[in-house]
């Protein structure tokens, strides 16, 4: 392929008298652009509106979170995942905590667990709230949506705020259990947030779903088959989308995700019509989960008194633990060596690798509609670059 | 499906001549996950066999990351027998040895199909310095692509057959590996660091 000529015009079809020489033109999105969704920069190759090359450029908020991780004690590094997918703390901390309890072989009591599934499913709902506001932005309905979208997700925060202290950096999970107990109340005022939900996402559907011009920017863009995506290791929404039954909650059933029924939506294209739809509807199974969970939350204690804070220690080995996070699938790979700090400390971040087939997503798209595409793999740059 | 034992046993039968490229390697931790040492000559060939596998399809590589394990020092008790003035008897001494240090690949597997795994697979390149190298995997699971990139980049493990090796968070001028043990970044002073309760692990929370 030649790069800098464009391709010509097949005899008879050019919109134009005589379109002579024409050039391809390289144009860099970001790192400042609002529907990057942070500093995310992509160098695109464009043929008239047409894209014929894209790679994406990293690293522009790398801190070096797995060298920190590595010269402070496990406990010192749960608030840094906060900082990974900052929309999504509770579900970075559960990843974390998992993966320790693992390499130290920690049980966690019954109560605990039935928190972590609360807060885990209020994660995905908040999350997918904010998407869908975010979404309707990048296609140019900046504003209206999302603030719909923040409205409701503000109950959420209002609710992780009177748990944990925080709205977004919660800090919650601890190795073997949750740091405190819910605060009198909480279970109710959960309860009439999950309530509210349903009426929320009546709106959100009948707003989003028949609209003319949201189903023309989105239809049959952007879809690659489930095959490429599985090699390509993308994961949730993502690969639900394109019509592959494929969930961490189903497949590995860590916590207790065995005790709840929910369905997996499952999409058939994988543009990015299914991708919106996938995660409307799972909030929906979401809120099955929430409703059960609320409803069976045992008494009990909810941190395993075994589990050291102080010079915790685990037993020489590694352990490599994953669940599925709102956006996909999170891993930790921890190495012990018996000493208080991590030898080796990694986060598979499912917002990188599920940018490894952006450029496929993107090519033979319009310039307009990479914004659309990247909307719709809902990334975040703490946890793409770390 | 994924115990390594069985994974050996299908590896010979189907690879003739693996079993003294592919080995074991045991995880002393609770976690119970052991790992496939892998000769880096036969590594393509082993990942493919495990891809294609119709009884381990292992079509999804999870995780990619690199290790780096520092020289260590290892102190044993060597006995030898030793004659002095006619006299033969044994001699046990404490015998101090470095062990050299190298940089490893650890790829984790999943099989989205048939929902087992993980297996994962160990590399290890000779040495410690750069450029250390390893065949790539991208080829054969494509989501190792930006992640060899990220462990060339901070590791300096160097892919060979990777499609686009370039550095994936630092920029290309960039000098040095910053995740291997013994890196200095340019603005630290050399100094210990000081012993807080948290680095030691005492913090109160």
């Amino acid at each position: 392929m030649n790069l800098t000529r464009a391709a010509p015009w097949p005899a008879g079809t050019a919109p134009f008298a005589d379109p002579g020489e024409t050039e391809l033109l390289e144009l860099s999105l970001g790192p400042q652009h609002p529907s990057t969704h942070g500093v995310f920069r992509m160098n695109a190759l464009l043929d008239g509106e047409t894209v014929v090359r894209l790679q994406p450029v990293f690293g522009y908020l790398h801190r070096n979170h797995e060298q920190l991780a590595e010269r402070m004690s496990y406990l010192a590094s749960m608030p840094f995942t906060d900082r990974l997918d900052y929309f999504c703390s509770l579900t970075n901390n559960w990843a974390y905590a998992l993966t320790v309890e693992k390499l130290a072989g920690l049980e966690v009591p019954e109560r605990a667990e039935y928190l972590r599934v609360i807060l885990a499913e209020l994660t995905r709902l908040q999350n997918h709230t904010v998407f869908l506001g975010f979404l309707l932005g990048d296609m140019g309905a900046w504003g209206s949506v999302l603030m719909y979208g923040f409205r409701q997700r503000d109950a959420v925060l209002d609710l992780f705020e009177a748990l944990t202290g925080s709205r977004m950096m919660c800090d919650y999970l601890r190795f073997g259990g949750c740091r405190c107990d819910l605060p009198p109340g909480w279970a109710a005022a959960a309860r009439l947030v999950v309530d509210s939900y349903p009426g929320f996402l009546d709106e959100m559907e009948q707003l989003l779903t028949e609209n003319e011009i949201l189903r023309a920017r989105t239809m049959g863009i952007g879809g690659v088959e489930a095959k490429r995506l599985v090699n390509a290791g993308v994961s949730g929404p993502l690969l639900r989308a394109a019509g592959l039954s494929h969930d961490l909650r189903k497949v590995d059933r860590y916590g207790i995700y065995d005790r709840f029924s929910f369905r997996i939506p499952l999409g058939e294209k994988g543009d990015v019509y299914d991708r919106l739809m996938i995660r409307l509807l799972e909030m929906r199974e979401s809120l099955n989960i929430l409703d059960s969970a609320l409803r069976d939350l045992p008494e009990g204690p909810v941190i395993n008194p075994q589990a050291k804070l102080r010079n915790f220690r685990p037993p020489a080995g590694e352990a490599y633990g994953r669940i599925e996070s709102p956006k996909g699938e999170l891993g930790f790979y921890l190495i012990s060596d018996q000493s208080p700090q991590p030898y080796r400390y990694r986060v598979r971040p499912p917002s990188l690798i599920n940018l490894t087939l952006l450029e496929e997503m993107c090519v033979g798209a319009k310039i307009a509609d990479v914004m659309v595409i990247l909307g719709s793999i809902d990334i975040v740059l703490g946890e793409v670059d770390r | 499906m994924t115990d390594p034992d069985r994974l050996l046993s299908l590896l010979e039968a189907g690879l003739p001549g693996s079993a003294g490229r592919v080995r074991r390697w045991t995880n002393p931790g609770p976690s119970g996950q052991d790992a496939l040492l892998v000769d880096p000559d036969a590594a393509l060939e082993v990942a493919l066999f495990l891809r294609d596998h119709p009884e381990l399809q292992l079509d999804y590589c999870s995780n990619v990351t690199g290790v780096d394990w520092l020289p260590r020092e290892v102190t044993e008790s060597v006995t030898t027998t030793e004659t002095v003035g006619g006299e033969t008897k044994e001699v046990t001494k404490k015998v101090t040895r470095t062990e050299p240090g190298y940089l490893e690949a650890v790829y984790h597997l999943y099989s989205v199909a048939l929902r087992h795994g993980p297996v994962i697979l160990r590399l290890r390149a000779a040495g410690r310095e750069a450029p250390a190298p390893l065949p790539s995997l991208t080829p054969v699971w494509r989501s190792a692509e930006f992640q060899e990139r990220e462990i060339f980049d901070l590791y300096g493990i160097s892919f060979s057959g990777h499609p686009d090796l370039r550095r994936l968070l630092l920029w290309d001028e960039f000098e040095g590996h910053p995740m291997r043990k013994d890196y200095v970044a340019p603005d630290e002073d050399g100094l210990p660091a000081i012993e807080t309760a948290a680095a030691k692990g005492e913090a109160n929370r």
